[in-house]
C-alpha cells in the first residue's frame, strides 16, 4: 500500500482553534442581543461558518489533503450558500 | 487497494460457502452482490404492501362515498402507501440493488470501499423499516399526514406520528452511508486505466446520485428532528401560535425531497443508457453529453425545490425564481431522451424484453416530463395544484421512470445476477399487460385533475366516477401484468435455463465475468487500455 505524507500539528494549533470556537460560539449568542432585522439569520450563518471553516480545516484536516478534496468540499459549502439565499428570496419578499 | 485472498475463483457468489449458513450466510455476508440481493427482496416485500395499500384506495374511489373505508382511514392508507413506496423503495431502489451488485463489477472493483459499512447501511435500513411498520401496527391509529409530514399538521394530529417520523430519519441513514460508499468507490477502486470519461453511463449515475444522498438527506433528517421536537417540547420553529412559520417545513423538506425525485430517477436512467446500446447494439450517443447532463440534472435538481410550494404564500420573487429554474432543469432530461433515440437510429436493434422496458420507459418518462411543465408554471400550477393531475405527473415520473426502469435493469442484469435466464415469452406478456395497465390507471388521473378533482380525498362528486372506475380497473390490470412478471423471475431464478457468460453481447465489464459472478468479480483486476471503451461495438 502507497505511504502518504504523515503530518502532525502541534497541540497548541488545536487549543487555539478550541478557544476560537469557543469565542465564536459565545460571539454567536451575544449577537442576538442586537436588533439586526434582516441581517439576524446572517449573522448566525457567518459565525456558523466560520466555526465550521476551522473544524474542517485543522480539526479534519482538510488543509493538508490534496487539493480536489478541498475543490469538493468548496463545491457543497457553495451549494449550501445558494441554498440559503434562493430560501431568503422568499423571506425577504414576501 | 484490494487485498488478493484465498477464495477460489471458480465458486460464484450464490454457491459459495463462508463461516456461516443458511439465512446467516447473506445478513452476515459483507459480499455487495449479496447485500444487493438482500436490499431486493427487503424492497420486494415492503412493495408488495405498497402495491396492496395502493389498491385498496383505488378499490375506494371506483365509486363515490364510502367503498370500503371511510375519511381517517383513507388518510392512514396513502399516508403510508407514500412513506412505504418513497423512503423505502424508490429512493434507495436502484442505487442499493443494482448499484451494489454491479457498481463494483463495471468498474472492475472486487468489492465496495467499505464492505462492512455497507452491510451496515442495509441493517440501518431495515431498522428504519421497522420503525415505520411499529407506527402503524401499534400506538393511536396509523401516520395520517400525508408522506411529506407537512407541519403544522405533522405535530398536531394524535396519530402515531414520532415512529414514522423517526422511521424515515433512520432509513436516511442508509442513504448517506449507501451514498459516502458509493463516491468513495468510484474515486479509488476504478480500474486502472478507467478515467472518468471511460466509466459505464450507470456507474456515473450512481456517482451523481451518491453527491445528492450525501448532501440532501441531512436537511430533511434535522427537519424531522425539528417536528419531533415541536411535538413533543413544542419548540416553536414551525408552529405559527409560537412564533414558528410552517412554510419553514415546506422549504426544508423539499431542499431535501426535490432533489431525492433525482436520486430515484438518476440511476433510472443510468439503466435505460445501458440498456439502449447493448440492444441497439450501437456506441452510446453522446456519451460526454449523456455524463454533463447527469451531473447537470443532479446541480440543477437542487435548486427548484419551491415549485412544489407555488400556493403556499411563497413571496413572488422566490416563485418566479423556482419557475425558471424548473424550466431550466428539463433541459439535460430532455438531451438524454434525444441521445437515447439517436442511439437507437440506424442501430442493431433486437426487441428483447429489457428494451421494450427502455423503450416504455421513455414513453411514460416523457408524459410525465411534459406534465411536469405545467406544474412548473406559475400560472398553470395554480390550477392544478393538489389534484389528481399532480397524482398522475409523479407517478408517470417516480413509477415509471424508476419502477419501468427498475424492471428494465431486472430484466437486462438477471442473467447476471442469478446465471439463468427467464421465460422471455412470459416476460414480454408481464411487460406488456403491465403497460396497458400502466397507462389505464393514471392517465385518467390527468382528466380528473384538470376537471379539478383533487387528491387525498376518499370521496367525489359524481363527474368524476366514468375517469375512476377506468383508472381502478386499470390498477387491477397493472397488478395482474406484475404478478406475471414477479413469478416469471422467481421461478426463472430458481429453475431457468443456465445463461453464458454475455448473453445480449454487452460491452461493459459485467459481461466479462462468470454469470452469476464468483466472490470477488474478477480473478485479476481488469487494466483498460487506451483504446478501451464501454460501449466499442
Amino acid at each position: 500500500m502507497q505511504h502518504e505524507k504523515t503530518h502532525i500539528v502541534p497541540y497548541r494549533t488545536y487549543l487555539i482553534i478550541l478557544v476560537a470556537l469557543l469565542i465564536f460560539t459565545l460571539l454567536s449568542v451575544k449577537i442576538t442581543a442586537i436588533e439586526l432585522g434582516g441581517l439576524t439569520v446572517a449573522a448566525a450563518l457567518i459565525f456558523a461558518s466560520l466555526k465550521s471553516y476551522l473544524v474542517l480545516t485543522y480539526f479534519m484536516h482538510l488543509k493538508f489533503d490534496k487539493i480536489y478534496i478541498r475543490i469538493m468540499v468548496g463545491f457543497v459549502f457553495a451549494v449550501f450558500l445558494a441554498v440559503i439565499i434562493i430560501t431568503f428570496l422568499d423571506y425577504y419578499f414576501r | 487497494m484490494q487485498a488478493s485472498s484465498h477464495i477460489p475463483h471458480d465458486v460464484s457468489y450464490l454457491d459459495y460457502k463462508g463461516k456461516h449458513k443458511g439465512l446467516l450466510a447473506w445478513i452476515l455476508s459483507t459480499d455487495h452482490k449479496r447485500i444487493a440481493l438482500l436490499y431486493m427482496f427487503s424492497m420486494m416485500t415492503l412493495f408488495l404492501v405498497g402495491v396492496l395499500l395502493g389498491l385498496a384506495m383505488k378499490l375506494e374511489l371506483i365509486a363515490p362515498g364510502k367503498t370500503i373505508m371511510g375519511a381517517q382511514d383513507y388518510n392512514a392508507v396513502f399516508t403510508v402507501h407514500g412513506v412505504i413506496m418513497i423512503f423505502m423503495i424508490v429512493v434507495p431502489g436502484l442505487p442499493a440493488v443494482f448499484g451494489n451488485f454491479l457498481l463494483p463489477i463495471m468498474i472492475g472493483a472486487k468489492d465496495v470501499a467499505f464492505p462492512k459499512l455497507n452491510l451496515f447501511s442495509w441493517y440501518v435500513y431495515i431498522a428504519g423499516a421497522i420503525l415505520v411498520i411499529i407506527s402503524v401496527l401499534f400506538g393511536d391509529g396509523s401516520p395520517d399526514t400525508g408522506w411529506t409530514f407537512y407541519a403544522p399538521y405533522s405535530f398536531k394530529t394524535g396519530t402515531n406520528m414520532l415512529p414514522a417520523i423517526f422511521g424515515a430519519f433512520v432509513l436516511g441513514f442508509s442513504s448517506i452511508l449507501t451514498g459516502l460508499n458509493f463516491i468513495v468507490t468510484i474515486h479509488r477502486l476504478r480500474a486502472p486505466g478507467m478515467s472518468w470519461t471511460k466509466m459505464p453511463l450507470f456507474p456515473w449515475t450512481i456517482y451523481g446520485t451518491a453527491w445528492i444522498q450525501l448532501l440532501a438527506t441531512p436537511v430533511v433528517g434535522i427537519t424531522l428532528v425539528l417536528v419531533s421536537l415541536e411535538r413533543i417540547f413544542g419548540i416553536g420553529v414551525f408552529d405559527p401560535a409560537l412564533g414558528g412559520d410552517p412554510i419553514l417545513y415546506q422549504h426544508l423538506f423539499w431542499i431535501y425531497s426535490h432533489p431525492a425525485v433525482y436520486i430515484m430517477i438518476l440511476p433510472a436512467m443510468g439503466a435505460i443508457s445501458e440498456v439502449i446500446p447493448t440492444f441497439s447494439q450501437k456506441h452510446i450517443f453522446g456519451y460526454k453529453a449523456i455524463v454533463a447532463s447527469t451531473l447537470a440534472i443532479a446541480f440543477v435538481g437542487y435548486f427548484v425545490w419551491g415549485h412544489h410550494m407555488f400556493t403556499s404564500g411563497m413571496s413572488g420573487t422566490a416563485q418566479y425564481t423556482f419557475s425558471i429554474l424548473t424550466f431550466l432543469v428539463a433541459i439535460p432530461s430532455a438531451i438524454k431522451v434525444f441521445n437515447w433515440i439517436s442511439t437507437m437510429y440506424k442501430g442493431s436493434i433486437s426487441l428483447e424484453t429489457p428494451f421494450y422496458w427502455a423503450a416504455s420507459f421513455i414513453f411514460v418518462f416523457m408524459i410525465g416530463g411534459l406534465s411536469g411543465l405545467v406544474l412548473g408554471a406559475l400560472a398553470t400550477d395554480v390550477y392544478v395544484h393538489d389534484t389528481a393531475f399532480v397524482v398522475a405527473h409523479f407517478h408517470f415520473i417516480v413509477f415509471g421512470g424508476v419502477g419501468f426502469a427498475f424492471f428494465a435493469a431486472i430484466h437486462y442484469w438477471f442473467p447476471k445476477m442469478f446465471g439463468r435466464m427467464y421465460d422471455t415469452t412470459w416476460a414480454n406478456v408481464g411487460w406488456i399487460v403491465f403497460f396497458i395497465g400502466f397507462l389505464a390507471l393514471y392517465s385518467p388521473m390527468f382528466y380528473l385533475g384538470l376537471q379539478g378533482m383533487p387528491r387525498r380525498y376518499y370521496d367525489y362528486l359524481e363527474q368524476f366516477h366514468a375517469a375512476n372506475i377506468l383508472s381502478t380497473l386499470g390498477s387491477w390490470v397493472m397488478t395482474f401484468g406484475l404478478a406475471i412478471v414477479l413469478i416469471n423471475l422467481f421461478r426463472s431464478a430458481k429453475s431457468g435455463p443456465i445463461a453464458g457468460a454475455n448473453p445480449w453481447n454487452g460491452k461493459t465489464l459485467e459481461w466479462t465475468v462468470p454469470s452469476p459472478p464468483p466472490v470477488e468479480n474478477f480473478e485479476e483486476i481488469p487494466v483498460y487500455g487506451e483504446k478501451d471503451g464501454p460501449y466499442e461495438y
